[in-house]
């Protein structure tokens, strides 16, 4: 087992647990009662993907870690999340708008993977592509509905595309570590999804009367560690009663 | 000890936690009960990733064949394939609709997006014209629905 290999791994597993903990922020506070439900059931697929990813990482490195300890006691530059996930949720839109970015490109992420050499990642891949497809029409309908809604619900999707389209070039830029994943046959080259990913987007934006933002040259790094200010205040909260109080259960 | 055929027919008997009506054998989770040297191993697959169901019902599981007479019990989890609602039995549908939750109707599997699933009838009257109030329910695997007829709110097994 390649260091690439578990570090590819760990880039799957981390989207999801990051930003299933922040979609369990909404928890309670979610504009109406069904939404508050939706985003804690989502959270909840994206949380469980990830400990699936998290236990499979835990089981081929060998070092006696296990799901916890991977998810409660690595520090910010072990995770490989990319930066788009950790970002706060803003309000309601933009916490949606995210959703459907990220939907839209684990769907076509999870579809090629449900085909690769690594069994178990194929299974994780397939059973995580069912439950994508619920989030991504969950969202996609909202992204429609508040973008091409009133005045104002309008202006503020239109600020969160703005804000985070530029924090999605980190989910089809190619590095080393995908490099090697793809050498293998594990991984996929990310730049491969960048096309379908739009085909995906770019209608429905459309739809939603939202004018997509030309590119820019940034490009963030959480993938390689390297993770914004937001970062370090997540993970304290996620990761406080495991430092705390190692080994607690419940 | 228990035979295999037995040890079926114990699980038959365990209700799924969060939906009581139907047994976990009747949701289709229970994929392969078989002994091994001298231990019953069950082989389940989980619902949704998210399930927080899925751990009470290793629980029940193992309880339930160790009340029947096995020794020594083990659950070993299949991720693949997939779970799907097309393997609850047809019993589960006729149980869900008593209990008052439409069961799942086809298509599952890919939809273009803003695609508009077609409504369930509603459980209680039997009416075709029910409008969805929410993608997600109580449950990850339900959508919560209203009758347009008897107005009775109800909730929707999602195919999956």
């Amino acid at each position: 087992m390649t260091s690439a290999h578990l570090d590819y791994l760990l880039r799957l597993a981390d989207n999801p647990l990051i930003l299933g903990q922040r979609l369990s922020e909404w928890c309670g506070h979610g504009p109406v009662l069904e939404e508050d439900l939706a985003l804690a059931n989502t959270a909840l697929d994206l949380i469980g993907q990830a400990r699936l990813l998290l236990t499979h990482v835990a089981t081929l490195e060998s070092k006696g870690r296990n799901e916890d300890q991977l998810a409660f006691l690595r520090s910010e530059r072990e995770f490989r999340n990319w930066t788009l996930v950790e970002l706060p949720n803003g309000d309601f839109g933009r916490t949606v708008m995210r959703n459907f970015l990220f939907s839209a490109c684990q769907l076509h992420l999870w579809q090629a993977l449900q085909g690769g050499p690594d069994a178990q990642l194929a299974a994780i891949a397939a059973k995580s592509l069912k439950e994508t497809r619920y989030h991504l029409r969950h969202a996609a309908d909202w992204v429609v509905r508040l973008g091409d809604g009133t005045g104002e619900s309008h202006a503020r999707m239109q600020a969160a595309l703005d804000e985070l389209w530029p924090y999605t070039a980190e989910l089809f830029s190619a590095d080393p570590v995908e490099q090697a994943a793809v050498a293998t046959g594990l991984g996929v080259a990310s730049a491969s999804l960048r096309a379908p990913w739009e085909a995906t987007v770019r209608p429905l934006l459309e739809e939603a009367t939202l004018a997509i933002p030309a590119p820019t040259p940034f490009l963030s790094r959480g993938k390689l560690g390297v993770h914004s200010e937001h970062m370090g205040h997540l993970l304290a909260e996620m990761q406080i009663m495991q430092r705390s109080h190692p080994g607690a259960q419940w | 000890m228990l035979t295999e055929a037995q040890a079926w027919r114990v699980l038959a008997q365990v209700p799924d936690p969060e939906i009581p009506a139907i047994s976990v054998t009747e949701l289709g989770i229970v994929r392969e009960v078989r002994h091994e040297n001298d231990a019953l191993t069950v082989v389940v697959t989980p619902t949704y990733s998210g399930c927080p169901a899925t751990e009470v019902i290793e629980a029940a599981i193992r309880a339930a064949l160790r009340e029947a007479g096995a020794q020594d019990v083990r659950i070993e989890t299949r991720l693949f394939p997939a779970w799907t609602t097309d393997w609850l039995t047809p019993a589960a549908a006729q149980k869900l609709r008593a209990y008052g939750i439409a069961p799942p109707q086809p298509p599952a599997g890919a939809q273009p997006l803003r695609f508009v699933p077609p409504a369930p009838p509603c459980p209680r009257c039997g009416a075709k014209h029910t409008e969805r109030l929410s993608e997600f329910g109580a449950t990850a695997c339900k959508a919560l629905y209203r009758c347009n007829a008897c107005r009775e709110p109800f909730e929707y097994f999602k195919p999956l």
